[in-house]
């Protein structure tokens, strides 16, 4: 691996197979480590689900209240000070890691294989079906993907469970569409006709054609759509539709600091860094993977 | 013995603008390990012929009459269930394009024996075998290795082998390959069509070779089917059509031909056919080609000629057939 670009030239030839699906793995990851940002996202991603798998297990008790200690700012003691019931903000920053990392991925989990799911279905099949599902899925795109969430969880009720559930489907209009327009784009492409004529059924063919060849685009998706729903959990602990306290969440410490705002703004602060922190990692990480694995900047 | 029986296809499609008449009344027989050849220019119908026997026209406004026969089985009886398990299996298809015709999201070996798999109940182990074993009947050399080769690290003429490999895992007794060698090396053609020959003589496959190349047809077919216009125009051995050319229009594309022209001497020029090809959007009752024949008389637009034998296996749809530039 000295001379780097050349490798990925004369793997063109010779070498077998599990070495050159290696190979291509490769040169996505050396596009991507060519890219600073990128390489910034990741280090935030990676950081950002070491403090939610790791922190709360090393660190104090997020709920544990300490009165001699009320409101203190940062110190030795407590890094990111307390909050008004003296307990440690950073454990509860890395417990509220923790819930922004389940909903996050969990919702986004649900939206794509609902999404793609459909999506595909419907993209492959068109027909009358297609015309009156995506009238459907126009009506809820209408909707802005934070109120649909909000109304959602509104009526479910609210719950660390509720807050996935409605985030996930809110989140699955934006899937279906993207899923849709690659089933078109691909099924219309040779290797497809090919299949057909080899005798593919059409499970084979969208399950081994289309959605391997749409990979690429439902990974960037994920990336976009894991910080959209980091936000949304914020949101609808902040207003109170989402996880209930004492357990903690980045959106119920933005909720709390707010009457201290005066007093100990740092309260804000904190939360609100690991908010902005956490989603522009996982932007940056996607706009990297979408040129990371674009086959039209090849090398 | 007749593998495949093809008895008044018609093909017509219809448009926002009206009917097309693709294909109109075409009749032939495939006969085992035969290599017929579909030749016409671009337009004449002879994709439409060959897609329409494994049905593989799409679905929507395509109308398709006549009859189809796999050794004596009507295809046009089966629903589309059925004829997935034909397509592939009794009839395959090779495909013009092979830049594009491979998934690229899967190793070839994972493709070959995907299809093996989808057609005959054999392990994973065994279904790799078969795959090694039909690179090698393809030519691939090094097969074992290849296996695991992605689309993309293969150069154009080994794709399209690939893709014969896929269309013959499962033996069909009818390959049919559309323009095989259009978009590739004229060095690689030439490999590309021992191929078929190889897999006519050892599998006995019989094979609908569609192309516009007279080249392609002298080296390989055993029959050839002119067509023109949504029909076949002349229908002989693949000798007769250079030897005897009887219909105005076979004459007219060898009269074309630079490499005939050389072989005659290098001092005819080269002759062309006036006037352009009719339009498909109607089926008159007459010859189609009269308007450009330097032999039609009024009889070619009072009554459409029916394919008549002139000699023996020559069949041809002309009122003024043989040789000669006059009748």
């Amino acid at each position: 691996m000295t001379s780097v670009p050349k490798t990925t030239n004369l793997s063109t030839f010779g070498a077998t197979g599990s070495r050159k699906s290696q190979a291509q793995w490769r040169r996505v990851m050396r596009r991507f480590l060519k890219r600073p940002l990128a390489v910034i996202g990741l280090v935030l991603v990676v950081a950002f689900i070491l403090v939610a798998v790791f922190g709360p297990l090393l660190l104090p008790d997020p709920n544990k209240q300490d009165f001699a200690t009320l409101l203190q700012p940062p110190s030795l003691a407590h890094l990111l000070g307390t909050d008004d019931l003296g307990r440690d903000v950073l454990s509860r920053i890395a417990s509220g890691a923790r819930v922004s990392l389940l909903a996050g991925v969990l919702s986004t989990t649900i939206a794509m294989v609902i999404g793609i799911t459909l999506g595909l279905i419907t993209g492959f099949y068109r027909g009358w079906f297609d015309v009156v599902f995506m009238r459907i899925i126009d009506v809820m795109l209408a909707f802005p993907f934070l109120i649909f969430a909000v109304g959602l969880a509104a009526i479910l009720g609210a719950s660390l469970t509720n807050v996935i559930i409605a985030l996930g489907v809110s989140q699955i209009p934006e899937v279906v569409r993207i899923a849709r327009g690659e089933a078109m784009a691909i099924r219309e492409q040779e290797f497809v006709s090919g299949a057909v004529a080899d005798g593919a059924r059409d499970f084979t063919i969208m399950a081994r054609y289309i959605a391997p060849n749409a990979a690429s685009a439902f990974i960037v998706q994920a990336t976009v759509a894991i910080p959209g729903a980091i936000i949304g959990e914020a949101t609808l602990s902040f207003l109170g539709l989402g996880v209930q306290p004492p357990m903690a969440s980045w959106g119920i410490m933005l909720t709390s600091a707010q009457q201290f705002l005066a007093q100990a703004p740092y309260l804000a602060l904190f939360p609100g860094i690991a908010i902005a922190l956490t989603t522009l990692g996982f932007n940056l990480l996607g706009d990297g993977l979408r040129d990371a694995l674009d086959p039209k900047e090849k090398r | 013995m007749r593998v495949l029986d093809v008895s008044h296809l018609r093909v017509e499609f219809g448009t926002e603008d009206g009917r097309i008449f693709a294909v109109k009344d075409v009749s032939f027989t495939l006969g085992r390990g035969e290599i017929l050849a579909l030749v016409g220019e671009s337009g004449c119908g002879k994709s439409t012929v060959a897609m329409s026997i494994p049905r593989l026209l799409g679905d929507s406004n395509v109308t398709i009459g006549g009859s189809v026969r796999l050794n004596g089985a009507d295809l046009s009886s089966l629903n589309e269930k059925e004829m997935q398990a034909v397509r592939g299996k009794d009839i395959s298809v090779v495909f013009q394009e092979p830049m594009t015709s491979l998934n690229p999201a899967y190793t070839i070996g994972n493709q070959i024996a995907e299809v093996i798999r989808q057609h005959q109940k054999l392990s994973r182990q065994a279904a790799k075998a078969r795959a090694i074993e039909l690179l090698e009947l393809v030519g691939i050399p090094d097969a074992a290795r290849r296996l695991g080769a992605f689309p993309h690290e293969l150069s154009g003429g080994m794709r399209q082998r690939v893709m014969i490999a896929i269309a013959v895992a499962c033996d069909p007794q009818v390959l049919i390959a559309d323009e095989p060698t259009t978009a590739l090396d004229v060095t690689i053609q030439a490999g590309i069509l021992d191929i078929f020959r190889r897999l006519r003589d050892t599998l006995g496959t019989s094979i609908i070779l569609i192309t516009h190349d007279l080249g392609v047809v002298a080296d390989i077919a055993d029959r050839v089917a002119i067509m023109y216009a949504g029909r076949i125009v002349e229908l002989c051995s693949a000798q007769d059509v250079f030897s005897l050319p009887s219909h105005p229009y076979t004459r007219g594309l060898l009269g074309a031909l630079p490499a005939r022209a050389v072989m005659q001497g290098g001092r005819r020029r080269l002759t062309d056919i006036p006037g352009f090809v009719p339009p498909p959007t109607t089926d008159p009752d007459e010859c189609q080609f009269a308007p450009r024949c330097p032999r039609a008389t009024a009889e070619c637009i009072i009554r459409r000629p029916a394919l008549e034998l002139v000699a023996a296996e020559h069949e041809v749809a002309c009122y003024h057939p043989g040789p000669g530039d006059t009748p």
